[in-house]
């Protein structure tokens, strides 16, 4: 048995409506609010970014866990906003969570992806035995170039995971697990570019939809599951829309989804956003609930989980700040100006 | 220990000096005090000045200032201690006399602090707090001060208007002062309506970026009763002490234990106590210092330096006249040189040669000077003879 | 900034390590070698600061050093933690104007400099105003 023992979310404070965004732009607020069912985002205040977020959701996760840093045996962040470009981000929340020195630690990139990598990777270490507990985070800072329609979604979270085959303290078993990739280039950033590229409609069908719908039906095999065994899913939400439609066409109910389904107030924290899903649906989940879980990373490339949660989500769901109550309350948001500030989108002399 | 005196002062106009170099203005005002002593040449000198190396580029600043000087082969030591350099080279100049070693010793300071941008004046100063705890998270001096001025007005009741009366009285007295940097008045409305720099604290709150240098010449009783021609004014005592440089390792913020002690020093070896003190020059770099200092130095309850301020004690003609130069805050702040020239004053007022602000019947003068946000501190008591 | 200088300083920027005296209970941050008038630092022992307190005094600075140029304005202030230890530090998430003396507030790991453009980042606590009803940890 080999699962979840203690998890954590972490979503900046600050939000940006996309209105405010609009206004800047001479766009159309809610021709974006329609099409992108998404009506704000959070944006990360100057002094955070993907480590300060992992750290922080980290924290929550080795509370719910109950063990300290020190008994971490693996450290993973998934990222595609590192604040470095060469020197991990894990070794600085490594540091900080004082999971160090004995410890295997490595930043993790695929796109949106590389939070679920961390899971896989941990789930699979904790497994075979070679770790006791693995620390995974997917978080990012996200980057959207100014006017472009990415901007009204890229936004700022970080998820955490402890896994482990410690079966009084396991909250959600993993039952199955199932990958699924092609090289398939919708969205990218070359090297000391600021912003991504994306190659418009072509993230959709040939991309999101055909990876996660990949994903999820081979683990639905594999499992011998139908959509209506699971409780809840999460699908990767880079806006309001895709998740729903790729439920829809999996044959899951909004019921299903909405629990996990961020994007309309958080925006897409890519990285972060199937398992930010994830912390959401933890916090209110039942023993016994089935949870669908399916990430998705362009270039391009699913990873789906099927978790079993346990009788112990009982007693960790209240133990840390909720994933919903961060994202609801004691919100402040910012005019354009101040994004642009603490998004560094400001020009001036070095 | 030999009794010791001042005997000669000097100091320039302060203020932005664009003409001169920092070895310039520290020459003119070493000959001013040795011209005022009747002298040419003297057996060591100490110059006290925060960072010319981070405002000019400069250190091993004893050698260059003797050099331009001209006095070859002179001992000299320049001395630091941030913003009190001043007064620890006049205490060190003084022990150099009473120990019998030297028997005409300058005691100078000087800081030349607008050949940098703003910003970096305001990183120099910055590196008198503590780097690692203070400066890393973003403080500032004027920032530092704002911490404790919070904390005064939420303990006693310390007013905004009384921290501006403080501002309000220096630039009056500083206006009498054709020394100063800033010789003229500001109102209340003034220094309220200011440019606000560390809440609570407005840019008439704070003492300026000055260039500027002082000296005075100290020498043995017996020396000084042979060669000098105008009143003799004795330091009868000092006392100097230091406490933690990160304001939050302090058990209050409303008091400067390191005044505290250097006062408690000074009046116990001047056989003085404060209501014995005619006048003081005070370390008002900032309004909430000089309410701070007056109540430390024992011229006033803890947390009535505020209301005394208000009521004009301390203007001259009051109970106890502080800053009667126009202080840090009127006359300027050239770090280095902050503690030598509040002796000049102290002598100026006890020889009778204040001018305008002269307080009547002035025989004795204290004058305390402050490194960082308290972190040093020394007090000279003087008298004349 | 040359990285030793904060790396150097990682363990009690990153996990607020510091000391407690075992015959006193004095704590000290940052840590020292030789407690106060002893001249010998057998008696401190490894202890770690809480993160919740409140806050003692603070300020907010409009006119930053270099190095916060681009922070500004950015509130700095002292908080007592719980333990009654004081420290200072940025209290982040607010503009300042409503922050109170004896306000409750809990430290984040944040980033506190970065080197300009292409230096290193330092790390380390800042204050935010605490959430009521939310535990902290």
């Amino acid at each position: 048995m080999v699962g979840i023992v203690g998890y954590g979310a972490k979503i900046p404070r600050h939000r940006i409506k996309v209105e405010e965004i609009a206004k800047t732009w001479g766009a159309d607020a809610p021709s974006y609010k329609k099409g992108l069912q998404l009506s704000e985002k959070s944006v990360p205040g100057p002094d955070v970014d993907t480590i300060t977020l992992s750290v922080e959701a980290a924290k929550y996760a080795l509370k719910r866990a109950g063990i300290s840093g020190s008994e971490i045996g693996s450290v993973y962040v998934g990222s595609e906003s590192h604040p470095y470009a060469v020197k991990p981000s894990g070794t600085v929340l490594a540091e900080a969570i004082g999971a160090v020195k004995d410890c295997h630690c490595a930043d993790f990139e695929f796109a949106c992806k590389a939070g679920s990598e961390a899971m896989f990777v941990c789930l699979g270490l904790a497994q075979s035995g070679y770790v006791k507990y693995g620390l995974a985070v997917g978080g990012d800072t996200s980057q959207g170039a100014p006017g472009d329609a990415l901007e009204y979604s890229a936004a700022a979270g970080s998820a955490a995971f402890i896994m482990a085959t410690d079966k009084d303290k396991i909250l959600a078993e993993i039952l199955h697990t199932h990958s699924y990739m092609s090289d398939t280039p919708d969205f990218w950033r070359r090297e000391h570019e600021h912003y991504p590229q994306h190659g418009g409609r072509f993230t959709g069908e040939p991309a999101y939809f055909a990876h996660v719908m990949g994903a999820t039906k081979a683990i639905l095999d594999k499992s011998g599951m139908k959509p209506s065994d699971f409780q809840y899913a999460v699908f990767h939400q880079p806006n309001g829309k895709f998740p729903m439609r790729v439920g829809k066409m999996l044959g899951f109910k909004k019921e299903q989804i909405e629990t996990g389904w961020l994007v309309p107030v958080l925006g897409n924290t890519y990285s972060g956003a199937s398992p930010l899903g994830l912390t959401a649906i933890l916090d209110v989940a039942k023993p016994g609930d089935m949870i669908m879980m399916c990430s998705y990373g362009s270039g391009a490339g699913s990873d789906s989980f099927i978790w079993k949660v346990t009788d112990r989500i009982k007693e960790v769901q209240n133990l840390c700040p909720k994933t919903r109550t961060q994202l609801d309350e004691h919100k402040v948001y910012v005019d354009y100006g101040t994004y642009a500030k603490f998004r560094k989108k400001i020009l001036k002399n070095k | 220990m030999r009794e010791v005196a001042i005997i000669g002062v000097g100091m320039g106009k302060w203020g932005e000096i664009w003409n001169d170099s920092l070895r310039d203005i520290y020459v003119e005002a070493a000959v001013l005090a040795l011209k005022d002593a009747g002298i040419d040449k003297v057996d060591s000198m100490y110059v006290g000045s925060m960072t010319p190396g981070l405002f000019v580029g400069q250190e091993h600043l004893g050698s260059l200032l003797a050099d331009y000087l001209g006095i070859k082969n002179l001992p000299c030591t320049r001395v630091e201690s941030a913003c009190a350099s001043g007064g620890v080279a006049l205490k060190s100049a003084f022990l150099e006399v009473a120990s019998g070693y030297s028997d005409l010793v300058i005691a100078g300071g000087v800081e030349k602090m607008t050949d940098c941008s703003g910003d970096d004046a305001t990183y120099a100063l910055a590196t008198a707090a503590d780097q690692e705890y203070e400066v890393f998270h973003g403080a500032t001096f004027p920032g530092l001060y704002a911490m404790m001025a919070r904390r005064h007005m939420f303990e006693y009741g310390t007013t905004r208007e009384q921290l501006a009366y403080v501002a309000v009285k220096n630039h009056k007295n500083g206006a009498k002062n054709p020394k100063a940097q800033y010789p003229f008045e500001v109102t209340l409305e003034g220094v309220m309506s200011s440019v606000m720099v560390a809440d609570p604290l407005r840019i008439l709150d704070c003492s300026p970026i000055t260039d500027g240098a002082a000296c005075v010449v100290l020498a043995d009783l017996e020396t000084a009763k042979r060669i000098c021609k105008k009143p003799i004014v004795k330091i009868l005592g000092f006392g100097h002490a230091t406490d933690t440089i990160a304001l939050h390792a302090r058990e209050s913020l409303t008091r400067l234990d390191a005044t505290i002690v250097a006062a408690e020093r000074a009046y116990k070896m001047a056989g003085k106590k404060p209501s014995d003190i005619d006048f003081a020059e005070v370390h008002d770099c900032f309004t909430i210092a000089e309410i701070i200092v007056s109540e430390d130095l024992g011229f006033f309850e803890k947390g009535k330096g505020g209301p005394a301020v208000e009521a004009g004690e301390t203007q001259i003609g009051g109970k106890i006249p502080i800053n009667t130069s126009g202080g840090l805050k009127s006359k300027g702040h050239p770090v280095g040189a902050t503690g030598i020239a509040q002796a000049i004053e102290i002598v100026s007022q006890l020889r009778g040669e204040a001018g305008d602000r002269q307080v009547k019947g002035a025989k004795v003068g204290l004058a305390q000077n402050m490194g960082g946000s308290g972190g040093s501190c020394t007090v000279h008591i003087m008298e004349v003879v | 900034m040359f990285p030793a200088r904060t790396w150097r300083e990682n363990p009690q920027r990153y996990r607020l390590e510091a000391q407690k005296c075992s015959k006193c209970s004095s704590v000290y941050f940052p840590p020292r070698k030789v407690a106060p008038g002893t001249l010998d630092g057998s008696c401190l022992e490894p202890y770690t600061l809480p993160n919740d307190g409140t806050i003692y005094t603070f300020t907010r600075i409009n006119v930053p050093p270099n190095q916060f140029k681009d922070a500004a304005p950015y509130v700095v202030g002292i908080v007592e933690l719980t333990d009654g230890t004081k420290i200072m530090c940025q209290i982040a998430d607010t503009d300042g104007m409503e922050l109170e003396i004896g306000q409750k507030v809990k430290l984040e790991f944040r980033r506190v400099q970065t080197d300009g453009e292409h230096g290193v980042l330092a790390y380390g606590y800042k204050a935010v105003p605490a959430i009521p009803g939310v535990t902290t940890v």
